[in-house]
């Protein structure tokens, strides 16, 4: 947090006939560093440590630092496969890397450590400035520096004869009450342009009289409101998250989702989820429709837009048709459903041995490329008397390249099924868990491939092709597409939206409203008694601010104003 | 429902994209040699004055109030720009910068023509990959800069500007040339108007402190040089303001561009809300924009520490630059993450 412009506030201090000296930060700092502590004292000092700014930038560059490794390896929060294959690619410095968790940086100890640090000094640095701008605000401005043409920007306005309330004779001396009316005409005009001001009167015969005023107690209230909000932006991703989840599931055309633990194909969640924190509603999968380019040679095929026309119902509500597309989640009792991908499901049935129907329905194919080549498994463990199992290709647009089958754009112009068909046990009556995806071949014989004189299995829809020696048989009836859904329920979101949000103009106040302290000082000119009073100025402004001479001007311009419209007869005259 | 694309006045935007490309480089040999040789008419000029002045003095026999009569001497040579930037009475007599910012000001038409080309052809905001994200940021640049000018004499850094803005183009045709074309689902939303468009203008913003964070580092070191009694090393910065006003003029608009690039990162997880599913997910992308944040969050602070002033803060500033480069190129190019359909 800043620490105040020190070299402004150094001139400030001088201005106000302090020496530049006067012990600061530094000073204090070297008073704690003195030997002879005791625990207390060892205490105070690694606090005191803490809550400077110059551990607090170390600290916000160190994180900056450990951010950056979480995005040179695959990280198990975003992707666990890719950190699987890392390991298995790179065995003796994955293990190693792992170690150090750098497959899972951002919850690792080191990474936490340091940002826990940042923001236990962010704490030991924001409460003591609350405190002291509740003060600050409550105080009114600092007394009015001896010499105010020390100040950065200042200047001096004769107020000629009559400067007082018009009675004085013009060439004497001003009285007091003439010098009183006119710091409070200049008060006024210090309020008028959002001042707070405090008028110093000159007593009886006194012989100068003041205003002091300040401006911009919001830059600071903008500074503790960001980094509050930061600390906000924090505790809410802590606590929220733990209560959420999410979880995936591929749905195929007509089919339909309930959000139950059962329904899920993957799911995970916070440390504080229990399941009745699963809201009960269904999604049915309607109708999808895709879009293809058909406009750019360089894109030609590629599907520019799909959409999902889906039905929802919440327990106790009349169902309601919607669209889901991506970017365009369903909101569904607190959840919140996201399409994140799509692709074929070709419907087949298989016939077993005994010529009974051992499956019938769409099977989702993995999208293996941007032409939708698509891999399709096909367990059948109901086939009697031996199980069946399928794997290969399913190619929308089917085509030919060097003898092997390829799909040649993304629509479903040409669909075609290209299979390898085996017999035995599939492996999934011990009960271990299969990838679906996956055939496990080790105790299953090879019926149908390029390699054998049977030759691999090329189905076109509507066809049925019968498998070798009696196995059974198996048809292409028809074409489904299937949506990748993502359901996510993350209580943190809207906190941290409002922490964010407040982060934000929190910012911009503490970066754009110039604090700026302001005296005007009216007494007799030095030089010239009988010249009347003079209204000196000068201007101080606590951090950046480039607009400060302009701010001067304008103050001149407007006490000139002032001044003038008091002084009967001559049109107001100002010099330097 | 989805625009039309038009591949032929693509093709206008990217003749339009060179001819742009080529205008800048012209403006960059000029405003270079605006440099170099402003540097020795102002000798020439300076050393007229002298000789003349010292056949007065020698008459009137008051050599002291000279104000020449040190140059290169024990006194360290004058600036010849104010700390304010201002346009005094004197700018006016660069000629050849003149000619400089004319040039810039017909490239920025050109390059101009060329993005709005592009948005027409594809009919929709020209920032939907890496090509248009740089072509479009460096004519922000263009824009900024030019705009600045109007009000602030800030020829002294066209040179760099100029070189920034050639190269940014350059990239964009060479290294990453994409024709004209539909934008992939996950752009499609309004949100690319959004957080795209206040990227590139934080990223123009940070091109331009970092032009000045650089020259500010020059200029410190030219200073301390002098007041060392050492040798002028660069000359040229004669014409460039004074290293406390450069940092000034990098920490004002570093500080508009930091409220900006906070909002880019925030539009950023909103958006990611509403096509991902989650608001942050230390996608490589995201990870670089925090670096970036933190390092200009620590330069805001720096500005602040005692002993963090000046040249550290500079650096601060260059650093930042720095990840935001990295952010878009390496990021982009080499590392997997959701935002690589983004890259090229």
């Amino acid at each position: 947090m800043a620490a105040e412009d020190n070299v402004r506030e150094d001139r400030a201090n001088e201005a106000q006939g302090a020496g530049p000296d006067k012990p600061g930060r530094n000073a204090r700092r070297q008073d704690v560093t003195a030997p002879a502590l005791g625990f207390t004292g060892m205490i105070r000092w690694a606090w005191t440590q803490l809550t400077t700014m110059r551990t607090a930038l170390f600290l916000l560059m160190l994180l900056a630092v450990a951010a950056v490794p979480g995005s040179l390896f695959p990280q198990r929060a975003a992707n666990d496969a890719a950190v699987t294959a890392y390991l298995e690619n790179n065995p003796t410095a994955g293990e190693w890397l792992d170690r150090f968790q750098m497959f899972d940086v951002y919850s690792s100890i080191w990474f936490s450590a340091v940002y826990l640090l940042l923001f236990i000094s962010l704490i030991g640095c924001i409460l003591p400035r609350t405190k002291k701008h509740a003060q600050a605000m409550r105080t009114p401005p600092p007394r009015t520096p001896a010499r105010l043409s020390r100040l950065p920007e200042h200047g001096t306005l004769r107020l000629g004869a009559a400067g007082g309330g018009g009675h004085d004779d013009g060439g004497a001396p001003s009285s007091y009450e003439a010098r009183n009316s006119a710091m409070r005409r200049a008060a006024a005009v210090l309020k008028k342009r959002g001042y707070r001001v405090q008028e110093r009167p000159a007593g009886e015969g006194g012989a100068v009289a003041s205003v002091g005023a300040e401006r911009g107690y919001l830059r600071e209230v903008g500074n503790l409101v960001f980094h509050i909000s930061l600390v906000g932006i924090l505790a809410s991703v802590a606590v929220g998250g733990a209560f959420g989840y999410n979880g995936q599931r591929i749905l195929v055309e007509e089919e339909s989702f309930v959000n139950t633990m059962v329904s899920y194909d993957s799911f995970s969640s916070g440390t504080a989820f229990t399941p009745e924190l699963l809201h009960p509603f269904s999604v049915v999968l309607d109708d999808f429709e895709v879009t293809y380019d058909r406009d750019t040679t360089s894109s030609f095929g590629q599907q520019i837009d799909f959409e999902a026309s889906v039905t929802t119902r919440e327990p106790g509500e009349a169902p309601q048709e919607q669209t889901l597309k991506v970017n365009h989640p369903l909101r569904i009792g607190g959840a919140s459903v996201y399409l994140v991908g799509n692709g074929y499901a070709p419907v087949v049935t298989v016939r077993d041995g005994n010529g009974d129907v051992a499956f019938r329905g769409p099977m989702p194919a993995v999208p293996q490329d941007s032409v939708f080549t698509s891999l399709m498994v096909l367990k059948v463990p109901d086939a009697q008397p031996e199980q069946l199992g399928f794997v290969g290709l399913f190619l929308p647009t089917a085509g030919e390249a060097n003898g092997v089958g390829i799909s040649l754009d993304p629509s479903p112009a040409l669909p075609q099924l290209q299979l390898n068909s085996y017999t035995g046990d599939l492996g999934l009556d011990d009960g271990t868990p299969q990838n679906v995806y996956v055939l496990d071949t080790d105790e299953m014989t090879e019926l149908n491939s390029r390699n054998l004189d049977a030759g691999g299995l090329v189905i076109n829809p509507g066809e049925t092709v019968d498998l070798p020696a009696g196995k059974g048989s198996i048809s292409f009836d028809g074409l489904q597409r299937f949506a990748g859904l993502d359901i996510q329920y993350d209580p943190s979101k809207a906190p941290v939206l409002v922490f964010a949000t407040l982060a934000l103009g929190g910012l911009a106040v503490s970066l754009f409203t110039p604090r700026r302290r302001v005296w005007v000082k009216v007494s007799d000119a030095e030089d010239d008694e009988a010249a009347g009073p003079t209204m000196e100025y000068g201007l101080l402004a606590r951090g950046e601010d480039p607009r400060l001479s302009h701010e001067a001007t304008e103050i001149r311009r407007q006490l000139s104003a002032a001044a003038a419209e008091h002084r009967p007869g001559t049109p107001g005259e100002d010099q330097e | 429902m989805l625009p039309v694309i038009n591949e032929e006045l693509g093709a206008y935007s990217d003749m339009f994209m060179l001819l742009a490309a080529f205008a800048y480089a012209v403006a960059l040999i000029v405003f270079a040699w605006d440099l170099a040789k402003s540097n020795s008419t102002i000798r020439a000029i300076e050393e007229d004055v002298l000789r003349t002045e010292a056949k007065e003095f020698a008459t009137v026999g008051a050599p002291d109030s000279n104000p020449y009569a040190s140059t290169g001497g024990a006194q360290p040579p004058r600036q010849l720009v104010d700390d304010s930037m201002d346009y005094t009475a004197a700018s006016g007599t660069r000629g050849i910068a003149r000619i400089a910012v004319v040039l810039t000001w017909l490239a920025a038409v050109v390059h101009t023509a060329a993005v709005v080309t592009r948005a027409l052809a594809a009919g929709r905001v020209p920032w939907g990959n890496m090509y248009e994200f740089l072509s479009t940021g460096a004519l922000l640049v263009a824009i900024v800069y030019l705009l600045v000018l109007l009000k602030k004499d800030l020829r002294f850094m066209g040179v760099f500007v100029t070189l920034l803005v050639t190269v940014m183009l350059c990239a964009a045709t060479m290294g990453f040339p994409t024709p004209v074309g539909h934008l992939v689902p996950a752009l499609q939303s309004y949100w690319l108007i959004i957080h795209v468009s206040i990227a590139v203008l934080s990223s123009a913003l940070f091109t331009i402190t970092f032009v000045a964070s650089v020259m500010q580092l020059m200029q410190h070191r030219r200073q301390a040089k002098l007041e060392a009694g050492g040798r002028d090393i660069m000359p040229f910065l004669r014409l460039v303001p004074s290293a406390g006003a450069l940092e000034n003029l990098a920490y004002r608009i570093n500080a508009v561009a930091f409220v900006t690039w906070t909002f880019t990162v925030m539009a950023g997880a909103i958006w990611a809300e509403a096509a991902w599913g989650r608001y942050w997910g230390w996608d490589p992308k995201e990870v670089w924009s925090f670096v970036i944040w933190v390092v200009y969050a620590g330069y805001l602070h720096a500005r602040a520490t005692r002993g963090w002033t000046g040249v550290r803060s500079a650096w601060l500033s260059i650093v930042g630059y720095a990840c935001l480069i990295f952010n878009f190129t390496v990021v982009n190019v080499y590392f997997d993450g959701l935002h690589s359909y983004a890259g090229v």
